[in-house]
């Protein structure tokens, strides 16, 4: 059976802007990064697949036709992958499937985000809601978080503190991280006295805007072996659910499906856990990487993603169980909080696992990592990636 | 050679008419022509789908049967914006999913005629499990707009 593993990592720091170039400049910078990590040349590269969310918020429709050539794709097969939020996620599983297709070998997944270019993120992001029901009731991508937030709160008694524990690790961790957007300390006072945004979500709470790019190199292993690379980060499992596209469709009591709790996170990642052959992540998870926009996401997160129960991710965040010397630390790289260049967010979570599998995450690496996970979500919590990443298969 | 990094100012004017469909088209004339909201019922799962679908997600068929729902209900989530969006509404407003009596799904628009300036006294009235009912508006025009929620005093 052909196995894939992650021999290549590039980023670039993550900023408000880049002025000093376009899109498919910024991608090349992540790829060249990515093609010296693993050792590779740009001819090595089979196929491309290209994570590119929203055109408007890049001001350009199709823009993966700006950028594919910039990073190598001439003459060879090219794919736009566009999930939302969580396009890097698919976007990596869809290079997996290339390699597990048996028809390639070495897959370059890469993309980039220039949302610095635009004030109008929010009334862009307006427009993923549909222009008959939802549209003209102002619903952004901040305030469809809340309603998540807001239930989270109401069913398990979680609060503002328990969301505000989330941001100073979060911030924390950012400062070890040399790619992370946003460097600064902050308290608990600070998050709980932040302006509120869309209740119960403060400015505290919410993610920045950030630009910049992420290239991932997948292999098989037999390109692996030729390689002879010893430092491999193998997919060891992937999950992907897409949950309704009303969110008022998780509110029916049934409990069945809960807009409270990221049920479509539950169901991917119990694949993909499956599929890595881990029984309790708790325990066989070292390190994980969510894309959680909001803190409030991430609280819903972690239970989802079996670290915790339901409704007790609170708890353990005043537990310390997910800072860095805690048991299960949660997003060393300071996670989507302190940067989210949306194209290659989730791909970015991946990135960062994969370091943290490979030993190479610098100050950030949590010690004697086996098993790492990243996740992805996009649209209105609606669509979820999971990959499990270890160091051996 | 200046080093001045030069920029290009763009902005997207796009038109759209949009068609409603069918079963939107019979869900706004009932709240222009007749105040009433109507969910269709799902013939497996039995759920009265609001906004009304044509099919059920979940049972993976068609819906048939058009429901008539209360026109009070429940709060289901809510949020209330404090920041002023591009594009998007002068704040504070807030916004409500309310799961109307007799549907299985709750409805998104927004929640009126309550004091928003102070938050805390604001979340002494707007809670998950308040009632409320739909107010419609005077002229209607076969929109989402057409109508709102509002706290109903007990
Ligand atoms: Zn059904």
């Amino acid at each position: 059976m052909i196995q894939a593993g992650i021999i290549g990592i590039g980023q670039t720091r993550f900023v408000t802007r880049r002025d000093d170039v376009n899109l498919g400049e910024l991608a090349r910078e992540a790829t060249i990064i990515a093609l010296e990590d693993a050792g590779i040349e740009f001819r090595d590269i089979e196929a491309v697949v290209f994570s590119l969310a929203l055109d408007a918020l890049e001001g350009m429709e199709n823009a993966e036709r700006w950028c594919v050539e910039a990073v190598g794709g001439c003459k060879k097969p090219c794919i736009r992958v566009h999930m939302g939020g969580a396009t890097g996620g698919s976007a990596l599983h869809t290079g997996l499937f290339h390699i597990l297709s048996g028809l390639f070998n070495c897959v370059l997944v890469v993309g980039a985000e220039k949302m610095g270019e635009t004030q109008d993120a929010q009334s862009i992001l307006n427009l993923i809601f549909d222009p008959v029901y939802e549209r003209e009731v102002a619903i952004n991508a901040i305030n469809m978080c809340s309603f998540q937030a807001i239930r989270h709160m109401r069913k398990y008694g979680t609060t503002e503190y328990h969301m505000a524990l989330v941001a100073v690790r979060s911030y924390k961790n950012a400062l070890k991280n040399p790619y992370a957007h946003i460097k600064k300390e902050i308290t608990v006072e600070d998050v709980l006295n932040s302006r509120v945004i869309c209740y119960p979500i403060k400015l505290y709470d919410c993610c920045p805007r950030s630009t910049g790019a992420c290239a991932v190199l997948v292999a098989s292993s037999r390109f692996i072996k030729k390689l002879g690379k010893k430092r491999i980060a193998w997919i060891s499992g992937i999950g992907s659910c897409t949950n309704s596209y009303f969110m008022g469709d998780r509110m029916d009591n049934s409990g069945l499906n809960d807009h409270a709790d990221a049920e479509g996170l539950l169901i991917a990642a119990k694949k993909a856990y499956k599929m890595a052959g881990i029984s309790d992540p708790k325990k066989e998870i070292d390190v994980a990487e969510i894309y959680a926009p909001f803190t409030s996401t991430e609280l819903a997160a972690v239970e989802a993603l079996g670290f915790c129960e339901k409704g007790e991710s609170g708890i353990c965040n005043e537990k310390g169980i997910f800072d860095m010397d805690g048991k299960l630390p949660v997003n060393p790289s300071g996670g989507v909080l302190t940067s989210n260049p949306i194209s290659v967010t989730a791909l970015v979570r991946v990135a960062e696992a994969a370091l943290q599998v490979m030993g190479k995450a610098g100050e950030r690496q949590v010690k004697g990592v086996k098993n790492a996970v990243a996740t992805g979500e996009g649209g209105s919590l609606q669509f979820y990636t999971v990959t499990v990443l270890s160091k051996g298969i | 050679m200046s080093k001045e990094l030069l920029f290009i100012s763009q902005h997207w004017n796009i038109e759209f008419n949009h068609a409603a469909g069918e079963t939107a088209s019979v869900f706004f004339r009932a709240i222009k022509e007749r105040k009433e909201i109507l969910g269709r019922r799902c013939p497996a799962c039995k759920r009265v789908l609001l906004p009304p679908r044509s099919f059920c997600e979940r049972c993976f068929v068609d819906t048939l049967e058009w429901v008539k729902v209360g026109k009070e209900g429940t709060i289901e989530a809510f949020t209330i914006v404090y920041e002023q969006f591009r594009g998007l509404p002068k704040p504070p407003y807030a916004i409500a999913y309310v799961l109307l009596d007799g549907a299985s799904t709750a409805m998104v628009n927004f929640l009126k005629k309550v004091d928003l300036n102070n938050l805390q006294e604001a979340l002494e009235r707007i809670k998950i499990g308040a009632r409320v009912k739909v107010v419609f508006k005077r002229k209607r025009r076969g929109r989402i707009t057409d109508f709102w929620y509002e706290l109903l005093h007990t």
